[in-house]
């Protein structure tokens, strides 16, 4: 027998960005405690609103399921005195198990006899669970932020208002902070009243006819039908962004889309500022036309019916109005401050107390971007670009506009700088230095806006980790790992000839100039290394596997290009070349036996008496400069198929040649071979972390 | 609806919930949230519930009378009641329908907004109040005033009244209200807006406020060691007040900024742990208040 069982706990508006998981939470807790307390059940939905978290659990048993389990007790021997009674450790076994010794049944287990006592433990009716059950899942529930309320020592993500907990048609009792759950549940806030769900499976339509569409996803798609629907007829398109849909989604239980218009003058505002203004000051949709320029109305989502839209969209109007009014006194009065001042303030805003002001940082910014800049190659003018560039990256930061929507930072530089005459490619570069600002972002397009993403982010990360700022765990508060991740992608996409200790220089010696009191936190220049070192092996661990990864960042990362290019040849070749295992057995013996040669001896070819070592070395002699040359170039596909070219000679070798040879002269160079073998091998990849 | 009458329904609604009115306190402050009705008495096991307007200096805020939207002074309608009534959200719903709002005519949300005052210490969650888009209430449970853990929890309600009013008088510039029958807002308040930002931004003499400072943060200190935290406490907030002053003038680097308010917050942490000790040797007298309505 079995019956539905309804759990919904009513709340005061819970903050639309932990609704979610809110409610994910709360059926997996339900669901783990079914399992626990052995009750079988057909299924568990959840349902969501701002002021409801519901659970409905579709035919849930009466009783627990019954238990029967065998405890083993103590040996035989043990258990029967001499006489063939019970004894007295027997009876305490009895006694501590709740069974009386006739019941006990003898097994054996590895050769020895046991008493086994055989517990049977009925289930018990559900409903005597089930308040011990929800109150516990309430109280284990966690949230990103809690609160308390009126008088009670009870923490939650929102006051508890009411609660709905039902059994079928039975009320489960259960109180929580003064709350006593009943089968009366609240409709929607303004167009709904109290109702009574008169059992479980009535949930969702009793809720719909109070206004209220407690399933996610249904209302999700009326969000989005009513929108389309919208878009069709007025020939729109609106741009949907997930998080701001995820939100809107969570901030209404009767959604209802609707329009509204502003000023086609603000259109003289940048197009990101308004967008900006409209998605998270008021969340609201932007509207575009066909060839994706901004149009002058915005849509947003009523929590009601149709009811009086032309009141609400005058509202809303009105506050977009004051929003965009002020947006626009912003862009005009940023306009009024010339760059130079701007620049002047920066002096005046502390980026650490260790490592100075704003405008220190931007002086660092310069020095190293002008570094790089030699080291990249740049043209005259494009240095002079990046220079100037980096000089002004930060001034739009003490404007009005980047105060309110810091977000604009960087895109409220390009134009300010542009409406100030700085040259196209300064402009660009001011937007590009920030890029890319999150994972899957692009990367700067111009050398310019390169140079200088690499000296800001560069400078950021040696600055911290020479105080001793390293992230840890969960801890980056500057988000270095980001920045590093960044540097990486750039060097990739742009196939940067500069190596991360040439990078990790320019920043140090601008440090290192610039820095009067403090000495550099301890290793510094390897905690640089190592921290770079899981990025790259995070960025090639997408597309390779691990065991591969390994082995080639074992050789050595210096070349961001050049590790991924060896990556990517080497788990091509795993893949495709079935007699690759033989090669790198080869490779891996080499190795085994180059470990023992003493540093620094050379190769005597007189003293190579066989013929398998002197075809070795000729083979070895005649592929180290050509290897050596694709490796240098970036070819790794070609370094490999070189280097996969020793095999037979390798194999040769060890078939025939007896490598510890009794004369000590001999033994060396042979050893010495292998060793210079296997530093070329080791120049590609430490083979002998393949796993095969 | 006029402001005037705005005012007088909201008293009129919260006096029948059995708040005490109080009148506006008479030290410059930022916000009703520093009146010591709220600050100090939202301390403590005692029971409350007050309601008042407050006119809240932001010198910052200043607009030479120009902006229709910022002010150099508001007016916030304030009420606070301890603990947290179960009903709080349909009595404030109640007292919107009772300004003239109808619900279901428009679109009204609770928005996540938490709030936090780092120069006294305090923070509390709760939400803005949207009418059709407009933020017109800030919605707030304390959870933590002047550094100290509430128990029970107070909540309060901050009624942006210029926002409500434009609203619901349909006026796009603040000065364009009527406060009451042919008086505009202009009327009673550009000149002392005008006034006020221009010696905020321009006249302000930025050495004496500095020795103000001083002054007073010394004065709340002398306060308090002998234990007046009423006196002490309207010190802070003339501390905070001349510290709004400074940094409205640029006076105040960023640098400094932070050492300034860690100053305040300080002295206010000190008031509102002495006041509860206050309390405690008075032995919490509201709590025995039986048949007072607030009870």
């Amino acid at each position: 027998m079995s019956k539905d069982i309804l759990f919904e706990i009513g709340l005061e508006e819970v903050p639309a960005r932990f609704i979610r998981a809110a409610m994910e939470q709360l059926k997996d807790r339900t669901v783990k405690w079914l399992e626990a307390s052995r009750i079988s059940h057909s299924g568990v939905s959840a349902y969501a609103t701002p002021r409801r978290l519901t659970v409905l659990v579709k035919d849930a048993a009466e009783k627990q399921e019954d238990i029967s389990e065998e405890v083993k007790g103590p040996s035989r021997k043990i258990a029967l005195d001499a006489s063939g009674e019970w004894s007295k450790a027997a009876l305490g076994f009895a006694r501590s198990q709740g069974v009386s010794p006739e019941q006990f049944t003898f097994k054996e287990l590895a050769g020895v006899e046991y008493i086994y006592a055989t517990k049977n433990s009925d289930g018990v009716n559900t409903s005597s669970l089930l308040s011990e059950g929800l109150s516990g899942i309430v109280s284990a529930m966690t949230f990103p932020k809690n609160m308390r309320w009126g008088a009670y020592d009870f923490k939650f993500v929102r006051p508890i208002r009411w609660l709905v907990a039902l059994f079928g048609q039975e009320v489960i009792d259960l109180e929580i902070t003064g709350v006593k759950a009943g089968n009366v549940s609240r409709g929607h806030r303004f167009l709904g009243t109290e109702a009574v769900i008169s059992e479980p499976a009535e949930y969702v339509e009793t809720m719909r006819s109070q206004h209220v569409l407690v399933d996610v996803k249904e209302r999700e798609e009326l969000i989005l039908s009513q929108i389309n629907k919208l878009a069709e007829e007025k020939g729109w398109t609106i741009a949907i962004k997930e998080d701001l849909l995820e939100e809107v989604l969570f901030l209404v239980e009767t959604p209802t889309v609707l329009f509204g218009t502003f000023d086609a003058a603000f259109l003289n505002i940048p197009q990101d500022v308004l967008i900006t203004s409209m998605r998270e000051h008021q969340r609201y949709f932007p509207v575009f036309d066909a060839a994706g320029a901004l149009l002058p109305f915005f849509v947003t989502v009523r929590n009601g019916n149709a009811e009086s839209l032309d009141v609400i969209a005058k509202g809303n109007e009105k506050v977009l109005r004051a929003r965009l009014s002020d947006a626009k006194f912003f862009y005009e009065e940023d306009q009024k401050l010339e760059i130079s001042d701007a620049l002047a303030k920066l002096e005046n805003i502390v980026y650490h107390e260790e490592l100075g002001s704003v405008g220190d940082k931007v002086r660092r910014i310069r020095a190293v971007a002008d570094r790089l800049a030699v080291k990249l190659g740049l043209s005259e003018k494009a240095a002079a670009e990046a220079s100037r560039t980096a000089d002004i990256c930060k001034f739009d930061l003490v404007t009005q506009m980047v105060n309110e929507f810091s977000e604009l930072q960087g895109t409220m530089g390009e134009d300010y700088a542009r409406k100030a005459g700085e040259s196209e490619a300064v402009a660009r570069g001011i937007f590009e230095h920030y890029q890319p600002r999150f994972a899957g972002d692009a990367v700067p397009a111009s050398e310019v806006g390169l140079v200088v993403s690499l000296a800001d982010k560069i400078d950021t990360i040696v600055g911290c980790f020479s105080i001793g700022i390293i992230p840890t765990g969960s801890q980056d508060p500057y988000a270095l790992r980001r920045q590093a991740a960044g540097i990486v992608q750039m060097v990739l996409e742009h196939k940067l000839t500069v190596s991360l200790q040439e990078i990790f220089d320019a920043a140090l010696e601008v440090h290192e100039n610039l820095r009067t009191e403090k000495p550099f936190a301890p290793d510094l220049r390897i905690n640089l290394y190592e921290f770079f070192g899981l990025r790259v092996k995070r960025l090639l661990s997408d597309n390779v596997r691990y065991d591969v990864v390994d082995a080639v960042i074992a050789a050595g990362f210096d070349d961001i290009v050049a590790v991924v290019g060896r990556s990517r040849a080497l788990m091509d070749t795993v893949n495709n070349q079935a007699d690759f295992k033989i090669t790198v057995d080869s490779l891996t013996r080499v190795s085994n036996l180059a470990a023992k040669a003493a540093e620094g001896t050379a190769v005597v070819p007189s003293l190579l008496k066989e013929e398998a070592e002197r075809k070795l070395y000729e083979t070895w002699q005649a592929i180290h400069a050509p290897y050596q040359e694709a490796l240098r170039a970036r070819n790794a596909e070609e370094a490999l198929r070189i280097l996969s070219g020793l095999k037979d000679a390798v194999t040769g070798f060890f078939d025939s040649v007896m490598v510890m040879a009794d004369d000590e002269q001999i033994r060396a160079n042979r050893l010495a071979l292998l060793a210079g073998i296997d530093a070329d091998s080791k120049a590609f990849a430490d083979f002998g972390k393949l796993v095969w | 609806m006029n402001f005037q009458q705005m005012i007088l329904t909201l008293q009129q609604f919260w006096s029948a919930q059995n708040c005490i009115l109080v009148q506006p306190y008479d030290t410059e402050k930022g916000a009703g949230t520093m009146n010591p009705m709220t600050f100090l008495r939202s301390l403590g096991p005692e029971p409350w519930k007050v309601a008042y307007v407050e006119p809240s200096r932001r010198p910052s805020d200043g607009r030479y009378g120009e902006n229709p939207n910022r002010l150099y002074q508001h007016h916030q309608f304030q009420v606070i009641i301890k603990p947290s009534p179960d009903n709080i959200q349909e009595l404030y719903l109640d007292s919107l329908k009772a300004l003239g709002v109808d619900p279901l005519l428009h679109d009204i949300r609770f928005v996540e907004d938490n709030w936090e005052n780092p120069s006294l210490g305090c923070a509390g969650l709760g939400w803005e109040v949207w009418l059709d888009g407009m933020e017109i209430t800030q919605f707030t449970y304390f959870q933590q005033v002047g550094g100290i853990e509430t128990s029970p929890v107070a909540v309060e309600i901050t009624y942006g009244m210029e926002r409500l009013a434009s609203y619901i008088q349909e006026k796009e510039n603040v000065f364009d209200l009527e406060w009451v029958g042919g008086m505009t807002y202009g009327d009673v308040f550009h000149q002392p807006e005008v006034e006020h930002s221009t010696y905020t931004f321009e006249v302000s003499d930025v050495k004496m406020l500095f020795t103000l400072f001083n002054t007073y943060e010394e004065e709340a200190r002398r306060a308090m060691e002998q234990h007046l935290v009423f006196p002490a406490y309207d010190y802070v907030l003339k501390c905070s007040h001349t510290f709004n002053l400074l940094d409205a003038r640029g006076a105040i680097s960023v640098t400094e900024r932070t050492g300034f308010i860690t100053r305040v917050r300080n002295l206010a942490r000190t008031v509102a742990a002495t006041y509860l000790e206050e309390r405690e040797k008075l032995g919490f007298p509201l709590l025995k208040k039986e048949g007072a309505d607030l009870v």
